[in-house]
């Protein structure tokens, strides 16, 4: 009577001090992904100490922080993001680290390219210096973020310290409705429980409403278990996980393909398994969410309005709230739907493959985007899903309705390269994170689906999805 | 890693609930490839009234005066209070680096993200959870105590407060060894280079997938 968390923790366990559950116990890492940001440090510390890569074979390195989006053939305008990339080309050619350089076809951000080359597989556990690593969850891995200084244990050691977390299941029972992604589920999912309330846990999302998603639902889900403060959240494997898996790059091939999906299919948690603790969603409730302030849980529903902190008793919490709307520049109880944007932008690890792009092409098909809309900016989660898009026309779609279609890349997911939102601009994002300043200083950030985000281009203001799809 | 003794140190409030890793160093300052420097550029959106890029003298720069570490009170200050869910959001070990670069040696706070909690030990930064009511009582203290210090004794645990008054923190025990010796966690692990050997071979002859 396991887990799929415990299973993935037992498989992985190389040594523990004691029996005791809450002591620290060396994990095994099979999967290390690395990128510009959270690397460098690392690699000067292993070699200061004299220190190899313990397994090459377990890294996959690309920039996609610092990359710009416009064209790439003059390399990269800003001297201090060149170092950081130029550095990271030189760690990987140095130690002979396999990386998708940025003129690759294959390069992305790198919680797109791990599932999509099928460097993720079941059963792994994958660590990454970025705390969205929790996407690769959706592969039945026991997926985390690190910090620097782990990004070099994990190179040195090819393993972790770290100590057991709790479990929680979170389950959504029941029929999406028309319009409904899975990015309003986990908006939902936080708006319930909290930026806080998955601290400390790892979170399984079950129930039919996640069986029912595809992959890179499953993806966008897990994605943002961060968000609610879980480390890790996962899914059992099925045949659309396997599926998927198939014949990608790096996939087991011929007679190991048999092996691997039999043991691929133990990858879930017995029926009689306990959790810590467990959250039930129905899924035929959840409506279209849009966030109003500086915190993922700061979520209400298309048809809501901005709530009011004086209705709050707690006093923190009310403080706050109203720090959030002033940074926003929204008063209480105004209505989702009359809130005008300046900017969209679709992209991010949480919303920028195919699948995304297509929901988002759906809407703007044969509409252009409105006259208030200062920018609106579609960045693919990597080059593959670029190419994708283009072989079914959907940059012609984008472009059309006036959007600018951009190179993989983070981009304005945190502006870390030249995307970035102006102080005071409002914009309709498809990422996962609304802090202050996040997508540009005094940016404002509203996050929300992909189809979401395309119908608010259209229309210069919220506007419920559910109501164009009826159409 | 420096060894992590009892200290008597100048505590400051940091009065808002779930703050962020882009509010502690804010992403621009992501771009160096260097551990240090970063405590100029801690809080740096709510700290200084002009915006900050690397490369930047702080010292020319505006200060945000009512910003509570710019308080001439605070100077010099190495504990801070900070109220729920502290660290949330990146895993960038760049926000513990610029808070130890800035002087501070201990966080407290009634709860902390995971990725950060983790990041603080591996630098010998202590983050601290006691009861939320505990730091109530202590956001009150500093803020009516102008100089309010208090002292950490890791080895037993305790916070101590100028009226004496002694708050118990838990601590595992092998974070707390690693940091009253200054341990380096990757010679801890190489110990054990064997185990991690024969682990890695039984995994490869099992799933010789993962290994390609
Ligand atoms: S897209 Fe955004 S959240 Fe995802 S890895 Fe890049 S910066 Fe982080």
């Amino acid at each position: 009577m396991q887990t799929l968390y415990d299973k993935l923790w037992n498989q992985h366990l190389v040594h523990t001090e004691s029996d005791d559950p809450g002591s620290m116990a060396l994990i095994y890492i099979d999967r290390h992904l690395v990128h510009e940001v959270t690397s460098p440090q690392a690699f000067e510390s292993l070699k200061l100490a004299g220190r190899k890569p313990w397994r090459l074979n377990s890294i996959l390195a690309v920039a996609d922080h610092n990359v710009p989006t416009t064209d790439r053939s003059q390399g990269i305008q800003d001297p201090i993001s060149r170092l950081q990339v130029d550095t990271l080309d030189q760690n990987c050619d140095e130690l002979g680290i396999t990386e998708f350089k940025m003129n690759d076809l294959r390069q992305g951000i790198v919680h797109v390219i791990g599932p999509e080359q099928g460097a993720t597989l079941p059963g792994m556990t994958v660590v990454c210096g970025d705390s969205h690593t929790s996407t690769h969850g959706a592969f039945g891995c026991l997926a985390f973020g690190i910090g620097t200084s782990e990004v070099e244990h994990v190179l040195a050691t090819q393993c972790l310290l770290m100590k057991k977390s709790k479990t929680m299941r979170i389950s959504v029972e029941g029929n999406l409705g028309l319009g409904i992604t899975a990015k309003d589920i986990a908006l939902a999912i936080i708006g319930e429980i909290g930026t806080a309330g998955g601290t400390g846990y790892a979170i399984e999302f079950t129930g039919s409403a996640i069986r029912a998603l595809s992959m890179e639902g499953r993806m966008t889900l897990c994605n943002m278990a961060i968000e609610a403060g879980a480390r890790a959240g996962m899914v059992a494997v099925d045949d659309t996980t396997i599926d998927y898996i198939k014949g990608r790059p790096f996939a087991p091939k011929n007679e190991l393909w048999g092996s691997a999906i039999a043991f691929w299919r133990t990858l879930r948690s017995d029926a009689d398994a306990v959790f810590d603790r467990t959250v039930t969603l129905d899924a035929t409730q959840i409506k279209p969410q849009v966030t109003w302030g500086t915190s993922p849980e700061m979520v209400t529903t298309i048809d809501g309005i901005v709530p009011d902190p004086a209705r709050v008793s707690d006093e923190v919490k009310r403080h706050d709230m109203q720090q959030a709307l002033n940074y926003m520049g929204l008063s209480a109880n105004t209505p989702i739907q009359q809130i005008n944007l300046d900017k969209i932008f679709i992209g991010s690890c949480t919303n920028s493959r195919i699948e995304d792009l297509r929901a988002a092409a759906q809407i703007v098909k044969g509409k252009h985007i409105a006259a208030n809309i200062k920018l609106a900016l579609v960045v693919p989660g990597s080059g593959l899903v670029k190419k994708q898009a283009e072989q079914e026309g959907l940059d012609q779609i984008f472009r059309s309705a006036g959007f600018e279609w951009r190179e993989p890349g983070c981009s304005m997911c945190l502006a870390m390269n030249d995307d970035r939102l102006i102080a005071g601009e409002r914009c309709a994002s498809t990422s996962n994170r609304n802090f202050e300043g996040r997508q540009g200083p005094g940016g404002r950030t509203h996050l929300v689906s992909p189809a979401m985000a395309a119908a608010a281009a259209i229309a210069g203001h919220f506007v419920d999805v559910r109501k164009l799809s009826n159409e | 890693m420096e060894k992590f003794e009892t200290i008597t140190a100048l505590v400051a409030p940091m009065d808002r609930a779930n703050i962020d890793t882009d509010a502690i160093i804010p992403k621009q300052f992501l771009k160096s490839i260097k551990r240090t420097g970063f405590g100029q550029n801690l809080f740096d959106e709510w700290r200084y009234l002009d915006h900050g890029e690397p490369g930047m003298d702080s010292s020319q720069r505006k200060i945000n005066p009512a910003f509570v570490l710019n308080l001439p009170r605070y100077q010099g200050v190495q504990i801070l209070l900070a109220r729920a869910n502290f660290g949330c959001g990146s895993s960038r070990e760049h926000a513990p680096w610029s808070l130890q670069d800035y002087g501070f040696r201990v966080i407290i706070a009634p709860s902390f993200a995971d990725i950060f909690f983790n990041n603080c030990y591996k630098i010998g930064l202590l983050p601290i959870v006691l009861d939320a009511a505990i730091l109530d009582y202590l956001f009150e203290e500093v803020k009516s105590t102008e100089g309010y210090r208090l002292t950490v004794d890791l080895q037993n645990q305790k916070v101590i407060s100028p009226k004496r008054e002694e708050f118990t923190f838990e601590i595992d025990i092998f974070r707390k060894q690693c940091l009253l010796n200054g341990l380096d966690d990757i010679g801890l692990t190489l110990q054990h280079a064997e185990k991690i050997n024969q682990f890695e071979q039984k995994r490869r002859n099992e799933q010789p997938w993962l290994f390609m």
